[in-house]
Order: C-alpha cells, then sequence, then structure tokens
C-alpha cells in the first residue's frame, strides 16, 4: 500500500487517539508539576469596639481572577510527588529510622495513601491473576467432557460475570455478602457469630474483593483455554496413549505444554488490567480498608469542595510508570511474533 | 477412538461434574437471585432473620398484598428518573459503536495491507495505548474539558470512548483483514478500482463477520464504563452505570435499595440478550488474539 493512501486510511483513528490519549498523558505530567493556587490574602483593618486590628483574610475576588487567568495553578515541580500523599520521602525516611523492625515499618509505611493502594493494587494483581489462570483451566479442562448438548448453556452461564458491568457485577456480589444478604446472614448463622460482617474487616474485604476479581476474569481464562483444548493435537495424543501414559500424564505432558502460549498471553493481560481495579472498591464501598491507585486518583478529580489535579497528575503518572513496567514483556513478546511471522 | 479417550473412572467423572456444577452456581446463581429478589420488598431481599423470606416473599405479602411486587421498578424507572438514563446510555452505545468501526476499518485496513515497518510500530503505539489506565487519562481531560466548556456533554464522552475503544479496535479489525485474501482488493485494483473503491465494493461486502465482532466488544466497552461516564458526564446527562453508583449513596439513606436492586437487574436485562443472540462471536473475538497471535 502506497504511503499516501496508507496515511489518509489511518488518519481519522490516529487523530482521535493522539488527541485522546497521547495529549492526556502528556497533560497529566504537566499538571502533575502545578499545584493548586493558594489563596489570596489580604490586611483588612478591623476596627470594632475595642479599637482597631489588623486582620488576614481570604481576598475571594483576588483569588477567583488568579484562577480564572492561570488555572492550572502555580509550578510546584516534584514538589507533589514527594509529599505526603505520593512518595513520602520524609515520611518513609523518619519511619525507617524510627521503627523497631521491618514489621513496625512495614505498617508505618502502610499508612501513607500512596503505599497502601499500591500494597492493595500489586496484592490484588499477583493474586488473582494465577487464581485465574487455575480456575479458567479447571473449569475448561471440565467442560470440555461434557457432553456436546449442555456445553452450550454452560459456556453461556459462564459468560456472564466476565461481560456483565464490573460495577453492577461487584454490586451483586456485594448485597449478598451484605450482613442482611443471604450469603452474610448464612455466614453469621454458620459462625454463630451476630457481628460477623465481611466489610469491617480489612482482612475479609481484601479478601471479598480478590474474590470478585476471581469470579470476573475466570470466564476470560476458560474461554481461551477452551479453544486452545480443542486444537490439541490428536496424534500426539494418540502416541502419548499407546505409549501407556496415564490421564494425569497425558495432561501434563500433552496437554499443558500444547497451552503454555496461551497461559503467557492471559497472564500478561490480566496483570495489565488487574492492576487497574478500580469498580469493585467503588461497589463494595471498600476504601475504608482497601484503595487501588486507580481509587485515589478518581477520589482526587470527583472531591466534593474541589479537586486537586495536581495531586491526580502525579498519582497518574505514577501509575503509568507501573503500567509500563508491567508492558514491557508484552512488547517484548508482540516483538517477537512479529518478526517471527517476518522470517 | 474417542471412545477410549474419554473413558473415565467413575470417580474422577464424579469430581469433574462436581467441578463444574460449583462453577455454574457461582457464576449464575448471583443473577438469579438478585432477578428474583428484585421483585421482593427490601425486608425480604435483605432478609436477616431467613434468607427464605425472600424465596417465598413473606414481607412482601404483608407489605403489598402479592408474592411479587414492582415497586422497585417503579420507583428507579419513573420516580428516580432512569428511563434518562437508559436513553443516554442508547444514544453513547450506539454512537460509540458506530463511529469507533467506521474509523476502526478504515485503519485496521490500512494496517493488514500495509506491510511496512511503519505499520507495525502503529500497532505497538497501539498496544501501549490500550494498557493505559482509563482513569490516568481522565485526570489529563478533566481540566481542559472544563476550561473550555466541554465537560458534561453527552458528544464529550462519545468521543473519548472512541478514542480508548480504538486501539483494540485496531488490532482486532486488522486481525480480522489480515485474514481476507489480499488477492481480492489486489485484483479489484489490477480492473482500474483506486484503494478505496476497492475497500468500498471489494473488502466491504465480505467484512461484516469481523466487523460484528468487534462492534460487540466496542458496544462492551461503551456499555459497562463506569469511569468516563461518572466523571465527564453531568448530572442530567449521566448513563446507567454512574447513576446506578449514584443511587447507591441516596438511596441507601431513603430506604430504597430495592431501587438500586432494580436498576442493576434492567441494566444487566439487554447484556443478558446480547450473550443469547451473539455467544458464538464473544466466544471468536476472545480467542481470535490468543490463539491466532
Amino acid at each position: 500500500m502506497k504511503n499516501r493512501t496508507f496515511f489518509w486510511f489511518i488518519l481519522p483513528s490516529l487523530i482521535t487517539m493522539l488527541l485522546f490519549i497521547a495529549l492526556p498523558i502528556v497533560s497529566v505530567a504537566v499538571q502533575s508539576l502545578h499545584i493548586e493556587h493558594e489563596a489570596v490574602m489580604v490586611e483588612v483593618e478591623n476596627c470594632g469596639p475595642f479599637g482597631c486590628k489588623q486582620e488576614l483574610q481570604v481576598d475571594v475576588e483576588e483569588t477567583a481572577k488568579l484562577k480564572e487567568e492561570r488555572p492550572l495553578g502555580q509550578f510546584n515541580g516534584l514538589g507533589t510527588y514527594t509529599n505526603r500523599n505520593h512518595l513520602a520521602f520524609s515520611e518513609i525516611g523518619l519511619a525507617w529510622r524510627s521503627s523497631t523492625g521491618l514489621v513496625d515499618f512495614m505498617s508505618k509505611a502502610l499508612n501513607l495513601p500512596f503505599y497502601r493502594a499500591l500494597a492493595f493494587t500489586l496484592t490484588y494483581t499477583f493474586v488473582v491473576t494465577p487464581l485465574v489462570i487455575i480456575f479458567g483451566f479447571m473449569i475448561a479442562l471440565g467442560v470440555n467432557t461434557l457432553p456436546k448438548r449442555i456445553k452450550g448453556p454452560t459456556i453461556f452461564i459462564s459468560l456472564l460475570p466476565m461481560i456483565v458491568t464490573p460495577l453492577i457485577g461487584s454490586l451483586i456480589l456485594f448485597w449478598m455478602i451484605d450482613a442482611n444478604g443471604i450469603l452474610g446472614a448464612t455466614l453469621q448463622r454458620i459462625f454463630d457469630d451476630p457481628n460477623l460482617s465481611l466489610k469491617a474487616s480489612p482482612a475479609l474485604t481484601w479478601i471479598m474483593l480478590m474474590v470478585y476479581g476471581v469470579w470476573h476474569s475466570a470466564p476470560f481464562a476458560f474461554i481461551v483455554f477452551y479453544a486452545g483444548l480443542q486444537t490439541v493435537p490428536a496424534d500426539t495424543m494418540e502416541a502419548a496413549m499407546i505409549d501407556g501414559a496415564s490421564r494425569w500424564e497425558r495432561t501434563r505432558y500433552v496437554v499443558l505444554p500444547h497451552l503454555m502460549p496461551l497461559t503467557v498471553f492471559i497472564s500478561l493481560i490480566q496483570l495489565m488490567d488487574n492492576f487497574r481495579v478500580f469498580e469493585p472498591i467503588v461497589s463494595f464501598s471498600a476504601q475504608a480498608s482497601a484503595t487501588s491507585l486507580s481509587w485515589i486518583i478518581y477520589n482526587d478529580l470527583v472531591g466534593t469542595e474541589s479537586q486537586f489535579f495536581g495531586s491526580a497528575g502525579a498519582t497518574s503518572v505514577l501509575t503509568i510508570i507501573g503500567v509500563s513496567i508491567l508492558l514491557i514483556p508484552v512488547l517484548i513478546r508482540t516483538w517477537r511474533d512479529f518478526n517471527q511471522k517476518v522470517v | 477412538m474417542s471412545d477410549i479417550v474419554h473413558r473415565r473412572s467413575p470417580v474422577l467423572n464424579i469430581i469433574i461434574w462436581g467441578l463444574v456444577l460449583v462453577w455454574i452456581v457461582a457464576a449464575g446463581f448471583p443473577f438469579l437471585w438478585t432477578l428474583w429478589g428484585s421483585f421482593k420488598v427490601q425486608g425480604d431481599f435483605f432478609s436477616k432473620a431467613d434468607w427464605t423470606n425472600a424465596v417465598y416473599g413473606v414481607r412482601t405479602q404483608i407489605e403489598t398484598g402479592g408474592a411479587f411486587t414492582g415497586k422497585g421498578y417503579y420507583g428507579a424507572w419513573v420516580t428516580k428518573e432512569f428511563w434518562i438514563a437508559a436513553l443516554n446510555t442508547s444514544i453513547v452505545v450506539v454512537s460509540v459503536v458506530i463511529i469507533s468501526l467506521t474509523l476502526g476499518t478504515l485503519g485496521g485496513y490500512a494496517l493488514a495491507r500495509s506491510g511496512k515497518k511503519y505499520a507495525f510500530y502503529l500497532l505497538m503505539l497501539a498496544l501501549v495505548f490500550r494498557a493505559m489506565p482509563h482513569i490516568t487519562l481522565v485526570s489529563g481531560y478533566l481540566l481542559p474539558f472544563f476550561e473550555w466548556n466541554l465537560w458534561g456533554h453527552l458528544p464529550t464522552a462519545i468521543i473519548v470512548m472512541v478514542a480508548i475503544n480504538q486501539p483494540f479496535t485496531l488490532w482486532m479489525l486488522h486481525s480480522f483483514f489480515l485474514n481476507i485474501p489480499k488477492d481480492l482488493d489486489e485484483s479489484a485494483m489490477v480492473d482500474g478500482c483506486t484503494r478505496f473503491q476497492a475497500f468500498r465494493h471489494v473488502i466491504v461486502p465480505v467484512m461484516w463477520p469481523g466487523v460484528v465482532t468487534t462492534g460487540l466488544f466496542s458496544f462492551l466497552l461503551a456499555y459497562n464504563d463506569f469511569t468516563v461516564t461518572a466523571t465527564l458526564l453531568s448530572q442530567a446527562n449521566q448513563t446507567m452505570v454512574p447513576k446506578i453508583a449514584s443511587f447507591l449513596g441516596t438511596t441507601q439513606t431513603e430506604g430504597n435499595v430495592m431501587f438500586a436492586v432494580a436498576a442493576v437487574v434492567s441494566a444487566t436485562a439487554p447484556l443478558f440478550v446480547l450473550i443469547l443472540f451473539f455467544q458464538r462471536q464473544i466466544v471468536s473475538g476472545l480467542t481470535a488474539g490468543a490463539v491466532k497471535g
């Protein structure tokens, strides 16, 4: 295809991506270097019955004007990155010097909002991803042995948790584990503890969020593995059987190696997607016990009194750095695939 | 042959069937339960005393005189004006699907036929763009959109979602176009068509299966989105998902949780129908990237 023709075909698509994906990333980086204006103060003479006093007052008009003129705020350099709400270097340093042991240090660090969110995001990502693969694989093996007639309906039901809106799916689970919901109330009866609440305990909240994550993503792994199982080479399978391989050995030495590339594919996609975990925290109202990087950005943006663009920008940049690290293996793999195809 | 492969010991059979059964219940029961419960009153759906209340509708009988009630639905759709949100959602979703498919087919076709190195770099760039968490992009939009008075309108959210959708659409359609033989459009060009004419008259008639599959995923992205619609739309223009999220704050205090439950069921219904009719396309779309690539 000629370069000119290519250019005209791709142009509309490219423009939207540059305007609404590339530019915002730049805009986020610029925002992160700025901070909201401080209120302009004026000295007013306040005269009362007991004489006159000089007082400082917020000059509302001037503040609004300043905001109007420079909506981005004032330049702050890397100040936002190092403050208490983000990387918190000084607090971390202080905690390191003053803490008695590693556990003490960790608990102090996890009181800082950014590290708290980072800890949950990473735990979620690296717990949910392997579980999704394991469950997806087991379901695929199971469904593959079902009679043909009930495979269709089984796949239909299996798709539901993945297709349904994440916010809605997590709400449905949340209502069931509510203290008065079917699962919550039943658990209370089983453990005979009327105060048992999955919402009140941070540990249980983390577990619930991860259970949701596995429930939501396992169908994806299942479908991909299931499709892979249809293409297991029959010759190799027969040869293994003639050599006397047991069912377990056939699964271990024929099926698993065949599905390995799919496993890599699923885990790369899942790592990137799980790193964004956000909606379940909103649905579960879990922010007291668990926050994620995406959630703290959202929280800065929808603040009731004012929005903290600088703070949201800094967290966004840090999140993008995190995603980029997870992205490197994906890029390497795509690169290699492409070059293999060309050769 | 296949009989021998599939002969298993009864114990293994029981384990496998048990596992599949557990999964089916885990995947399907929450939806069934919520659908059933949405026709009850709050005292039944959230019954501390006995979960069977929700099955028989004990409190529903007392409060409304029947075993089922449509009160939640009336409250959500009429009192809380959920119909406006539903209307907004349909506008947004239809526009996003049409625009992103139009842009995506043109771009995807070009990427599939180019064969140049830069086409590959563009695909890699699209992959990087796909990985960006949506909320980080949104935090880049808000300030400029406020300044230029673009914030809060449906078209803004639509074009943003089209853009966020593009990387995925490009990748998917690119791989579909790779499967359409090159000879088809090239022979048309030998006969004197320009590239665009060849695309229009030869490729467009045969591309629909791929476009339908990609369209389904664009639909899902737009329909399921919370991040963009919750932050970029004003209260009046809210779509269903952020509307449900805002129900959570208000209805919990007013004791109208059932409104939210009814709204959730209403918003799930179209997805249900979608899977019912397009199950095959969804499955093939999910596996397209994995099995081929």
